[in-house]
């Protein structure tokens, strides 16, 4: 046993990078206390070990493994999500770096924070055991409570942290209590031996037992559901992320919007792949459904995408200020991205995968607008967004091309994202009983049409409306590059998205029990 | 350098080269520091000669297409498609670039050449007496009480803007991959927007806004129906010679596939035939751009918002977008359904005759009028399709030519008197013809094509179809026709009130047509007149391809 943790280290070595590096920045961070050049200085270092974690996670050999004895689980699918993560973190505290909200020692601290959240999405990721899972999450949402009442003084930081710890609360024990009903019916923790000891159950069970069997798994379901539901902000458990959202500094904010939610899907799409597919991984529509075919997850699922979007598009159209428009609009996405979970196929987790991939750089873009407005006027307000076209064409046209692609109209890289989910849930709708992805897709397709009203909410400001006051935008030219690269990104992903299909095609490689 | 192979291509991006070039001048503005007036004056040039080449290109894919000929070939059938450009996109999506012209695509093609060169002059400062230029507000400095001119107001965006719609619309016309197809139907939406909301007119906004929420509605609905075609569909050849992985969006196989009854096999949505649905769907989607009633509410706005070129364009080439969707879509991929369809289809097109014209005599504003005449005069186009006949198809298509004509001249007449009166109330105008007869004569010339004169293309346009229609509906037909003399009553009657009579003292002095004005009103005119002494120049080329379309429809 102790032998096999020993050689499972040698698969763990980012993990273990960015636990060095969360370590040693806080002692540099001690160490550059009055350093005039602190902040540069700890930035580079942060970006230094995230780029080690980089480094050491492609040398890692992409062959499914478990390790720690079936804790987590070393594959290509938590492989691809960790450069996702490293890329948002890296991302992140490119935009921190540049950011006034933060006091020169503040950022000392946020750094090896945002490592350590890194470090627990990692986890979430790769975890294959329900306790692991659980520890992670935790891992995450702490430290997130931390973070979003980080502004010192601010009242609005304080409330939105205090929300943030009660909803945490509430949904991770909810999700252990589920995780305990999973127990105490199979015996195991293991999402690899779940599967196999769920199948054996429903094989023993007949006529009212096998009834009650599966009442008792639908609630076990939901109840974990409850956990990863708040984790990505889908309706019902999203009411803590406006408040959030607005109270938390705006570069944290950006980094919850894209990393956390994606680990969050991660999870989701492993608990539910691992634990509740009895066949293996098939290529076709429908492939997740069969073994314990006749639990309805990918409906309960399908039902969560459908409140999800609607409700957070038509919150969204009220919104004034644009750090809690963001906020309902990513909630929104989360609905999107459901309904590729929900396709319960291949084809519904690579497009997930795409959709998380590219809502990261236009969401974290749309943040970056976000703070170098409030940076030039000091308000998040809609109406200091007036005759931004004018003040600052490239701000305002790389805006209006994160909107864009968020809305998912062509050629920009939000369409690519979009329609798969579109594929992704369409391919369904001819398996029997399957006629509800038809309504669900016309949902999702109407709910585009709902965002880009409130999206354009905000074009129309830039750029239909006259500027008031005199106030002038200059980003630093750092945030401008940032603002560009992202632009081309989305534009060159909206018309040649190869390498995407090419590389989540890559890492639909699970370790399975 | 342009050759058969390629022209369609030339024809599509020029206009996208000179967007970059205008993109260009403006970083050098900004980085190195060139005058406003330079840059401005830069766009204008850059605008018109991209907007020209593509005209060119239009012209020469016109002159080398050959209504005869076979024609690319798909599965050993024959398409009569030409010009075609064809290489693999996105290999592991079967999404290919696959561009050429069949009889109905390349009227369309031509007629965007035509139209966007058209607007592309309108825009221009250019040429046009100095009281006149004053009066329009295209001075640099206004008298204050009225806006800027649109076409001295943040000149590089609007260059930009219309080259993109430029492109977007030749692409939409040219495509023959339904994946290229959606892209570029989308890439029109967003200039249009910001040419409607930052160079409107005072309710801009409003009316922007509304234009892309409908026509977005449209097209995500559309968007499902291509992807459940596209996965019921069967293997295709892809340009490299091998076949695509199980399914294909090349529009060519699909309607081949559409023939032989593929899509009737394909599994029911909901209890509903496959067909049906998605028949609604795309046609929903396209019905708002005709637009057909009930969802034609964005086009007064539109129309009476946008600036003058912007309302050629819409009522010119965005209009026919949705016949010309319903027919590369609708007919050949789902004929079973297409001839399911046909009833409601002429009874949406009777009510658009009748009801537009109806609400046309009740208009006050000008460019109201002829956005409800539009909608009126899209009714025919409905009607033909819907009829199944030869002459009625023909009707329909050559209805969409002559009415991208008419109606982009019907709406430069608008901006004319606009950019003298700053308003458009038909009832507050009188006795013009005494103080611009020129301009009075060319607004009776493209009145009268409009009600449909003989000797004019508007009357073979209605002729056809009305003749074409009557075999299959002929109570519905009779209704139509009276829709004519609503036409003829609404449009006499704004002549009789803004033009004859006494003159209104208030537009004593006014000058009539200026230059530019003068070189976009001729020749569409003249286009006019020709096509109705000889409508067999779009006829002889669009029919073998219409024909052969309703054929594979099983006769109702």
């Amino acid at each position: 046993m102790i032998q096999e943790n020993l050689v499972s280290t040698s698969w763990f070595l980012p993990e273990l990078g960015l636990t060095a590096g969360i370590m040693l920045m806080f002692l540099l961070d001690l160490a550059w206390k009055r350093h005039p050049r602190r902040v540069l200085f700890l930035t580079v270092g942060t970006l230094l070990f995230l780029g080690l974690a980089g480094v050491l996670l492609a040398m890692q050999p992409s062959a499914p493994r478990a390790l720690f004895n079936g804790m987590i689980a070393s594959d290509p699918f938590a492989t691809f999500f960790k450069w996702l993560f490293l890329a948002a973190a890296a991302l992140t505290v490119l935009i921190a770096a540049g950011s006034t909200e933060f006091g020169r020692h503040q950022i000392g601290v946020f750094y090896p924070l945002l490592l350590s959240i890194v470090l627990g999405m990692f986890l979430m990721a790769s975890a294959v055991d329900l306790l692991m899972m659980y520890l992670a999450v935790e891992l995450v949402s702490l430290i997130s409570y931390a973070l979003a009442g980080y502004r010192q003084g601010d009242r609005k930081a304080a409330e939105a942290a205090l929300k943030y710890v009660i909803y945490g609360g509430v949904a991770s024990g909810i999700m252990l209590f589920g995780m305990s009903y999973i127990y105490g019916l199979t015996g195991t923790t293991s999402l690899l031996g779940l599967g196999k000891a769920l199948d054996g159950l429903a094989a023993g069970a007949m006529g009212s037992s096998q009834t009650a069997l599966r009442v008792a798994l639908v609630v076990a379901v939901i109840f974990v559901l409850c956990g990863v539901g708040f984790k990505i902000a889908s309706v019902p458990w999203h009411m803590w992320c406006p408040d959030v959202y607005e109270g938390a500094p705006t570069p944290f904010t950006a980094f919850l919007s894209v990393g956390p939610k994606a680990a969050g899907f991660a999870l989701a799409v492993r608990f539910f792949w691992s634990a509740l597919a009895g066949s293996p991984l098939g290529n076709g529509p429908g492939a997740l459904t069969e073994g314990l075919s006749d639990l309805p997850w990918p409906a309960i699922i399908g039902v969560l995408a459908a409140v999800t979007m609607t409700l957070g598009n038509l919150t969204a159209i009220v919104q004034n200020n644009l750090k809690r428009l963001l906020a309902y609009s990513s909630i929104a996405h989360a609905g999107y991205a459901l309904m590729g979970l929900c396709a319960a196929s291949a084809v519904g987790v690579q497009s997930v995968m795409i959709y998380l991939l590219v809502y990261l750089v236009m969401n974290l873009g749309a943040f970056l607008v976000v703070i170098v407005v409030a940076q030039a006027t000091g308000s998040e307000l809609i109406d200091a967004y007036k005759g931004l076209g004018r003040r600052h064409p490239l701000s305002a046209v790389s805006f209006a091309i994160f909107l864009f692609s968020l809305t998912g109209l062509p050629p920009f890289a939000g369409f690519t994202g979009k329609w798969y989910l579109f594929v992704a849930v369409l391919q369904n709708y001819s398996l029997p009983g399957g006629g509800w992805y038809a309504a669900l897709a016309v949902i999702g397709a109407l709910n585009s049409a709902v965002s880009l009203y409130y999206y354009m909410r905000i074009a129309r400001a830039m750029f239909l409306e006259a500027p008031v006051g005199a106030v002038t935008v200059r980003p630093h030219l750092g945030y401008q590059i940032m603002l560009g690269v992202f632009s081309v990104a989305l534009l060159l992903f909206g018309v040649w998205w190869s390498p995407l299909i090419d590389w989540t095609q890559q890492s639909l490689v699970f370790l399975r029990g | 350098m342009i050759s058969q192979h390629n022209v369609l291509s030339w024809a599509t991006f020029f206009p996208l080269l000179g967007l970059g070039l205008i993109v260009f001048f403006a970083a050098v503005r900004a980085l190195a520091g060139l005058s406003k007036t330079a840059l401005d004056q830069a766009s204008r040039i850059i605008a018109t000669i991209t907007s020209g080449g593509s005209l060119v290109c239009a012209l020469l894919a016109w002159h080398w297409y050959d209504p005869s000929a076979a024609g690319y070939m798909v599965g050993g059938h024959a398409t009569g498609v030409q010009l075609v450009q064809h290489f693999t996109w996105i290999k592991t999506f079967n999404v290919e670039y696959l561009v050429g012209v069949d009889g109905l695509s390349i009227s369309m093609v031509l007629l965007s050449g035509l139209i966007s060169f058209v607007a592309t002059i309108a825009s221009m400062p250019w040429w046009g007496g100095s009281k006149y230029l004053a009066m329009a507000g295209m001075t640099d400095h206004g008298d204050g009480h009225h806006p800027k001119h649109f076409s001295v107001r943040m000149v590089p965006g609007y260059m930009a803007m219309l080259l993109l719609l430029q492109t977007g619309m030749m692409g939409t016309f040219v495509s023959l991959d339904m994946f290229l197809f959606y892209v570029f139907w989308e890439v029109m939406l967003l200039p249009m927007y910001f040419l409607i909301g930052i160079w409107g007119g005072p309710r801009k906004e409003y009316a922007a806004i509304k234009f892309f929420l409908y026509t977005l509605v449209g097209s995500v609905l559309m968007l499902l129906a291509v992807i459940a075609i596209y996965y019921s569909s069967h293997s295709a050849q892809m340009a490299d010679g091998t076949f695509s992985n199980a399914h294909t969006f090349n529009l060519l196989a699909l309607a081949q596939q559409g023939r032989e009854g593929v899509f009737t096999l394909a599994a029911p949505i909901l209890g509903f035939a496959f067909t049906k649905i998605i028949f609604v769907a795309l046609f929903i989607g396209f019905a708002i751009k005709i637009p057909m009633f009930p969802f034609h509410t964005w086009l007064p706005d539109a129309h009476v918002e946008a600036p003058t070129p912007v309302s050629v364009i819409l009522a010119g080439i965005l209009l026919k977008m949705g016949p010309y969707g319903i027919l590369r879509f609708n007919y050949p991929l789902l004929p079973d359904a297409t001839a399911w369809a046909a009833h409601a289809m002429a009874a949406f097109g009777v009510i658009n005759i009748i009801y537009g014209a109806f609400v046309c005599l009740a208009q006050t504003d000008l460019k109201k009028l002829i956005a409800y005449s539009s909608v009126s005069h899209m009714g025919f186009t409905l009607l033909g399709m819907a009829a199944m006949t030869p002459t009625g198809i023909s009707g329909a298509v050559f209805n969409m030519f002559s009415h991208g004509i008419i109606s982009s001249m019907l709406f430069l007449i608008a901006g004319v008197i606009y950019d003298r009166a700053h308003h458009r109330e038909i009832a507050r105008f009188g006795g013009l013809a005494s103080v611009m007869p020129e301009y009075s004569a060319l607004t009776g010339l493209a009145f009268f094509a409009s009600l449909g004169l003989p000797g004019m293309c508007g009357f073979i346009s209605e002729f056809m179809v009305l003749t074409g229609s009557f075999p299959t509906f002929m109570l519905l037909t009779a209704i139509s026709a009276t829709g004519v003399i609503i036409t003829a009553a609404y449009y006499l009657w704004a002549i009789h009130r803004a033009f004859l009579g006494k003159l209104n003292p208030l537009y004593q002095g006014y000058p009539d047509l200026v230059w530019r004005e003068r070189l976009v009103l001729y020749p569409l005119g003249a286009i006019a007149i020709v096509l109705g002494c000889y409508p067999y120049a779009i006829l002889n080329v669009i029919n073998p391809t219409l024909f052969g379309l309703i054929a594979s429809i099983r006769p109702l």
